[in-house]
């Protein structure tokens, strides 16, 4: 079995996260780092490797990313992956979510998976549907925020939450599927792995290799566009308390319920 | 060009509150646009006749019924491409929730049509739609048009109020389709089933909430003897985290695959306050959160908010206020 993950660079969760106004496009300048949500679909290919159930034959990291990515996935190698690919082009900058999907979709072609594994999010963009897309256009099976996955050579029996409670799905393979946080507690890497990613094989795509038609991909092609950006209807700051002393910060929380008549 | 088609959600012989909100905004949006707001169900015997002509209550003309199998995205994402390829709608709208995520975005792709999520509102501007998207953790808010033929709108969890029109029973029009086979290679074996106890949160005037921060299941132990402090009627409630994890039911759930919650109190424990989360408690009178991160984005939309520890914090809060009501 063959086991693609797909994995981005985000912005680190400590650094300011902001706009660039004359493009309307997220300012991705500054400290970045491997979607915390992406280790838990790496750790999720690991412990299928581990299982011994299926016999894994490969495990690639794939992104779609500027030049600065190679660190997402050189982290991903040190998590486990044996290899990785980098797709990365300036016709790709500023594409939206469709067209996202589409290029990774067209750069997983070339390497045929049994499995693409997804996060559940990611960190900058928020919108959980990457995975719907890159199915679609490999045309295999996918669920989302899948938290258990039973694996058999042939197909998966996924467990998930949705808006009616758990459902539990079986899925046949080949198939996409992003994981919820909760699917496992990822390992830390080990020295070695981290020191030894670099010389993993790290493949560069362009969009001509893998045949992405640029008319479809890039800001100025996008089916969604950014029209404008505006700042959200302010709202009144609240009272912010530092708990220094805890008897205090009782008595101040205390006073505050009490104020309001919720005691 | 002009009509929306609206995807319902349903489960159990009843329609998402969620997709019926979407009714009522694409009702309304579609007779901005001059078009009307037809609506798409998949799924078996419980999509009675009755089931299906009551959307027109809240606004829309006409029910496309596919039967297919139900809760799994695909085959809607093949329902509705039929049904667009065939009668030329504009928009295809969705509420809040998980399934609209997957089949808007499976739609999308198939139809190479743009695609905008988690969006709070949108607008008729020179005959199109406009979406409005919060971005960056809902500190900005982007405005977000359509260059493809469809564009396709998925909504926040609550972003669209189901508002009943008055409006007679909607035509019914079973719609025959034909599925991919991607689409059939995934199957349902049990949906909709409830972990843990049956609690009640919604009739709650206090709600105490319990997050990942609690450390352990037991930590819960805390926030019951918390919310059994404040008395009357109070309750705990918890979040995604805790409750993928085994620690709390799912019924006491909060956010955008669990329950959606107005108490005049609401106190949080060891929770982030992720944008899943918040839509489900936003509408709470007074939000209280302890968090020992100072960063944590549940601060953004707290009334009162109390950097420190849990562990320390809460027992004695919970003394507090049994002395104060004992006084
Ligand atoms: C499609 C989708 C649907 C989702 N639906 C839902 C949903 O319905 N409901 C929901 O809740 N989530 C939902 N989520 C998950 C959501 O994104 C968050 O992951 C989740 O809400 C986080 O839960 P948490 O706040 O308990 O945990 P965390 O985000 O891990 O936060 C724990 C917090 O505890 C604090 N903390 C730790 N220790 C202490 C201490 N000793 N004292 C004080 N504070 C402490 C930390 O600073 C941290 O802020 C969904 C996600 C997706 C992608
Ligand atoms: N540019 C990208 N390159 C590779 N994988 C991505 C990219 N963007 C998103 N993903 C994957 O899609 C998941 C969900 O992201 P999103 O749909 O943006 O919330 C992430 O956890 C990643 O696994």
């Amino acid at each position: 079995m063959k086991i693609c993950v797909l994995v981005k660079e985000v912005p680190d969760a400590a650094v300011q996260k902001r706009i660039d106004s004359s493009t309307g496009r997220m300012d991705r300048s500054g400290e970045k780092n491997l979607n915390p949500y992406d280790t838990h679909a790496i750790e999720a290919a690991m412990q299928i490797r581990e299982g011994g159930t299926v016999e894994v034959d490969e495990i690639v990291a794939v992104t779609m990313g500027p030049e600065s990515a190679v660190r997402a996935l050189h982290k991903a190698v040190s998590l486990g992956a044996d290899r990785s690919v980098h797709l990365t082009d300036a016709a790709l900058a500023g594409s939206d979510v469709a067209a996202t999907g589409y290029a990774l979709a067209q750069t997983l072609k070339r390497e045929s998976p049994d499995l693409v594994l997804l996060g559940q999010q990611s960190d900058d963009g928020e919108c959980y549907t990457i995975g719907a897309v890159v199915a679609e256009h490999l045309q295999m099976p996918s669920l989302t925020q899948v938290i258990k996955m039973d694996v058999e050579p042939d197909k998966l029996r996924c467990e998930r939450q949705a808006e009616y409670g758990y459902d539990t799905v079986e899925v046949r393979l080949p198939a996409v599927i992003s994981v919820g946080d909760a699917i496992n507690e990822p390992r830390y890497p080990s020295l070695k792995a981290i020191m030894g990613a670099k010389k993993k094989q790290l493949d560069t795509v362009a969009a001509a290799d893998a045949d992405i038609d640029t008319s479809k991909v890039g800001g100025e092609y996008s089916a969604a566009h950014w029209l404008a950006a505006k700042a959200p209807p302010a709202k009144a700051a609240g009272t912010i308390i530092e708990d220094e002393d805890t008897g205090e910060t009782v008595e101040k929380i205390v006073a505050w319920l009490d104020e309001r008549k919720l005691i | 060009m002009a009509d929306i088609l609206v995807y319902a959600l349903h489960y159990e012989g009843a329609i998402n509150k969620n997709s019926l909100g979407a009714v009522s905004e694409g009702a309304a949006l579609a007779s901005e646009l001059g078009g009307e707001c037809h609506v798409i169900v998949v799924g078996g015997d419980d999509l009675t006749d009755d089931l299906c002509a009551s959307v027109g209550n809240w606004g829309a003309t006409k029910v496309y019924r596919v039967n297919a199998p139900e809760g799994l995205a695909q085959p809607v994402v093949d329902a509705m491409a039929k049904v667009i390829g065939d009668d030329g709608h504009g928009y295809a709208l969705f509420g809040g929730g998980l399934l609209g995520f997957e089949v808007g975005a499976g739609l999308a792709a198939r139809l190479g049509a743009g695609v905008a999520m988690e969006v709070t509102a949108v607008r008729a501007q020179d005959g199109k739609l406009v979406a409005e998207r919060p971005i960056l953790g809902d500190s900005a808010i982007s405005e977000i048009a359509f260059r493809s033929p469809v564009g396709i709108i998925i909504g926040r969890l609550n972003a669209f109020e189901a508002k009943e029109t008055g409006g007679g029973p909607a035509a019914v029009q079973d719609v025959e389709v034909e599925l991919s086979p991607h689409a059939q290679q995934a199957t349902m074996i049990q949906r909709g089933e409830q972990r843990g106890a049956d609690v009640d949160i919604e009739g709650a005037d206090v709600l105490v909430a319990g997050g990942r921060g609690l450390g352990k299941p037991e930590g819960f132990e805390l926030v019951e003897e918390l919310a059994k402090a404040f008395g009357g009627n109070s309750a705990v409630a918890a979040t995604r985290a805790v409750v993928d994890a085994g620690w709390y039911p799912y019924a006491a759930q909060i956010g955008q695959t669990g329950k959606t919650v107005a108490p005049k109190l609401y106190l949080a424990a060891g929770i982030s306050g992720a944008i899943q989360h918040k839509v489900g408690m936003q509408s709470s009178e007074n939000i209280v959160a302890i968090n020992k991160d100072a960063n944590a984005p549940i601060f953004e939309f707290s009334d009162l908010g109390v950097v420190g520890d849990l562990n320390k914090i809460v027992p004695k809060l919970t003394e507090a206020i049994k002395a104060k009501k004992g006084s």
